[in-house]
């Protein structure tokens, strides 16, 4: 099989990385940022999901399908996600005033 | 005429082995694709019965018949039943699960042990469902909305709940298995460009199976549990909006019309390109609108909740994206006309549907665009309006093309031919039944009779009169290919590889085909539909 | 081999791309009453143990080590290391399940669990009950998928020591990491979601 296989070398530094990240997730949350908090704490879980869907799901070693396979999820959750709130963040406008 | 001599009987996918067993353990798409025809139409009957209830006691103006409790039950079992348990089955997991392979080239789909499961799944949430309407029944309407389903409700919401959730993971199994078989299963040659349309709309059909059904999942889920544990998620009075259960019901619901549309549409391409003799008109546009239904089909479904109280302005981004729909679909019927023109149209039965198809998937779809406009959305909300809009959708669109379907691949799956005659008397019966049962639905709801009551004013009692009378001849038309396709699996004539002079490669087996579909894995070399290749000569009547 | 090996995980992602969609819908209630309730979410948030919640975190991503080596070792012909990896793996997945056990244990005392016994003191306790329902609902499904996991580790496990897996065919133990590693990418999120909203500051 001609496959390029990552290596426990790969697996174990995205292992401590994985750790690392989580450490600072939680360290970064005892600061106060405001609106920032929950901007980097997602940017954060993106970077860990991204690192856990590459290297131990092995995308990257993966057809193209499968990328897209993925990203048709994302795009979908999206949908859902900001035509929704379409309806939840204009719900009081112009209910004020007149 | 039929030949004295009987030929041989060819080895084939059912008569290879016998007994309940074989049957029920099956991995074969085909045998699967039967199991699913016989408990669709076990179900599409008991649907029917629930509709013939209503019509009649909508057929005077007093709720006399029954009480309004239980017409409500009356009619919420008729919608669950005949959308999550016929329609949202009945082409993918009947003629897509039948067809798809053999038109792609394949032995089998991709997981066939999956698809059995996705067999077993649908019956035991059918039974179960079956089961909380049998015990008490379910008041809620189709669309379980809260917070009458979550608080309210003293019927069996919970098990019918589930009994749908279950039925959802077989329509994902079935999805899924199709996309992956038409990735990856294709018969060498078989390119993108090459597939028959009904593949691309199915294909366009599971990735709305795939990526909505999920989210009703969840949804009955939540309402499940919101009842259980008396926790509030959609419910106000613990703190939660009722109004986000419509917008993750609508989510996949709206897009169900196009899980039932789509594969229809499938059908007619094949179905039209066949009795004109002539290929698609804008083969690329029809397949792509397919692709551009099943998106859109997820941008649109707030246009079921004008009136439910949601933001003007998000009703407003609904409002226009819902007629963003109307472009593919138009698409499609143009092009269909336009393959007609200059075609030599033969009127057999199955283009008896396909052109009941197109007529009546018009109107539906036309007046879809009242609804979607919200003005005149206001005026005819949950009115008899709507209901004859979706009945014009779902009824004349999805059972005419599922109808159409079934008659076309009939000889491929049964190896006979119907009678001709008979079926097409029954084409007529149906189409004529159809537009007197619903059309004065349009006229009673936009007179302002409202749906889901069992009493009405007298004013309305003629048109309504009419829509029972129509909906008999509907059922003698519905009930009369239920009697000559089992005729003809005995009686009928050898049908022959190719009845239809068809091209696709599923008329290039024998039919019934053998076990794995093919004697030797095809190699594709021409285009879909190539009638211009294919003599004009029809068909020879008997093979032998 | 290849071909069919292709064939599954693609099915499987398809699969995967379903689980999205299905806690997709709770993401979607979650974003909604956040928008709306920020601040009861918030008063909920701080009432979670962050400490416990980051060992799981912890716990997890181990056992998504313990998974990747697992298949690493069926693609490699090592039997014996196979077996090892993914009883490891079974045995983080029930740590987890412990760790989390133990934190609805705190909750169930304090009051916390939605219903008509909760209690809690704060400014809008309807709203905060909100963000707890949602907490149950979600980490319980995801508990749940925790559970239907070890289930499946633990047959491949079986399998693997009867000797069914080899450099040649290990498609099983593959699509199985799939879905162990996808159980925790959706913890990933939903650690910063529900638990580190904001502390008191």
């Amino acid at each position: 099989m001609s496959e390029p296989v990552a290596t426990v070398k790969t697996f174990m530094g995205v292992f401590v990385t994985l750790l690392i990240l989580t450490g600072i997730t939680v360290a970064v949350s005892l600061i106060n940022l405001g609106p920032f908090s929950a901007v980097i704490a997602l940017t954060i879980a993106t970077i860990k999901a991204l690192l856990v869907v590459l290297f131990f799901m092995e995308v990257r070693y993966s057809p193209k399908i499968t990328m897209a396979v993925i990203i048709a999820g994302i795009f979908w959750l999206g949908i859902l996600l900001a035509l929704s709130m379409t309806d939840y963040l204009s719900r009081a406008w112009g209910t004020y005033g007149q | 005429m039929a030949t004295t001599v009987q030929p041989v009987e060819q080895q084939n996918y059912l008569n290879s082995n016998y007994g309940i067993k074989s049957w029920l353990l099956t991995t074969d798409h085909k045998r699967i694709g039967l199991l699913y025809l016989m408990s669709i139409t076990l179900f599409f009957f008991l649907g029917g019965f629930f509709a013939m209830l209503i019509r009649l006691e909508l057929l005077t103006p007093a709720s006399d018949l029954m009480q309004s409790d239980n017409y409500n039950k009356v009619f919420t079992m008729h919608g669950i039943i005949m959308v999550f348990l016929f329609l949202i089955p009945s082409i993918p997991a009947v003629l897509g699960n039948f067809l798809v392979p053999l038109m792609v080239g394949a032995k089998d789909l991709a997981f066939p042990k999956i698809n059995l499961a996705s067999w077993y799944l649908f019956m035991l949430g059918g039974v179960v469902a079956l089961y909380g309407m049998v015990t008490g029944g379910v008041d809620t309407g189709w669309t379980f909305y809260t917070p009458f389903s979550t608080t309210y409700s003293n019927t069996n919401v919970v098990t019918v709940a589930i009994g749908v959730f279950i039925t959802g993971f077989s329509s994902i199994f079935t999805g899924l298995n199709i996309m992956v078989t038409v990735h990856r299963m294709r018969a060498p040659g078989m390119t993108w460009g090459r597939l028959p349309l009904f593949i691309w709309s199915h294909y366009a059909t599971s990735v709305i199976m795939v990526l909505g059904t999920p989210v009703i999942a969840i949804t009955l889920l939540l309402v499940a549990l919101e009842r259980l544990f008396h926790i509030g998620i959609f419910n106000s009075q613990l703190g939660g909006d009722p109004l986000l259960f419509q917008h993750l019901f609508w989510f996949y619901s709206h897009p169900a019309v196009y899980i039932m549309i789509l594969p229809s549409m499938a059908v007619i391409s094949e179905i039209v390109a066949c009795y004109s003799r002539k290929r698609i008109f804008g083969y690329n546009f029809v397949a792509l609108a397919s692709v551009a239904i099943a998106v859109f089909g997820f941008l649109v479904w707030a246009h079921h909740m004008f009136v439910a109280g949601i933001s003007v302005y998000a009703a407003m981004i609904f409002s226009l994206l819902s007629f963003l729909v109307a472009i593919p679909s138009a698409v499609k019927v143009f092009n269909w006309t336009a393959t007609l023109y200059k075609g030599s149209v033969h009127f057999d039965t199955p283009m008896l549907y396909a052109f009941g198809f197109i007529g009546l998937f018009t109107i539906g779809g036309l007046t879809g665009l009242f609804l979607a406009s919200i003005g005149i959305d206001v005026h005819v909300h949950d009115t008899y309006f709507v209901v004859a809009h979706f009945h014009y959708i779902m009824v004349g669109g999805a059972v005419m093309g599922y109808l159409g379907g079934l008659h076309f691949w009939w000889p491929k799956i049964s190896g006979r031919l119907y009678p001709e005659g008979w079926a097409k008397l029954s084409a007529l019966l149906i189409f004529v039944g159809f537009n007197v049962t619903f059309f004065p639905q349009f006229l009673l709801g936009y007179l302002g009779m409202p749906r889901r009551y069992a009493a009405y004013p007298e004013e309305f009692q003629v048109l309504n009169v009419l829509s029972t009378a129509g909906a008999s001849i509907l059922a003698v038309g519905y009930v009369l290919p239920m009697i000559y396709f089992v005729w003809s699996l005995r009686y009928g004539k050898i049908a022959g590889p190719n009845p239809w002079n068809a091209a696709g490669l599923e008329w290039r087996t024998s039919s019934p085909p053998p076990t794995y579909n093919f004697e030797e894995t095809p190699i594709v070399t021409w285009e879909a539909y190539n009638y211009d290749e294919i003599s004009e000569e029809k068909g020879v009547e008997v093979a032998g | 081999m290849e071909q069919q090996r292709e064939t599954a995980a693609f099915g499987m992602w398809l699969f995967l791309v379903t689980e999205i969609m299905f806690f997709g819908g709770m993401f979607c209630a979650y974003l909604v009453y956040r928008v709306s309730y920020f601040d009861a979410f918030v008063a909920g948030s701080q009432k979670m143990n962050i400490t416990l919640g980051a060992l799981n975190t912890a716990v997890l991503i181990c056992s998504s080590v313990t998974m990747v080596l697992g298949v690493h070792a069926a693609k490699t012909n090592r039997r014996r290391a196979t077996v090892l990896f993914l009883l490891l793996t079974i045995m983080l997945g029930l740590v987890f399940l412990g760790i989390k056990a133990v934190e609805y244990h705190e909750h169930w005392i304090a009051g916390e669990f939605p219903g008509p016994n909760f209690h809690f003191d704060g400014p809008d306790p309807r709203h905060t009950q909100l963000f707890f329902s949602l907490y149950f609902a979600m980490t319980g499904l995801h508990a749940l998928h925790m559970i239907i996991g070890i289930c499946v580790v633990g047959t491949i496990a079986y399998f693997a020591w009867k000797g069914h897996y080899s450099s040649e065919f290990h498609t099983p133990v593959e699509i199985t990491g799939l879905y162990w590693h996808f159980v925790d990418v959706v913890w990933i999120y939903l650690f910063p979601l529900l638990y580190l909203i904001s502390h008191k500051h």
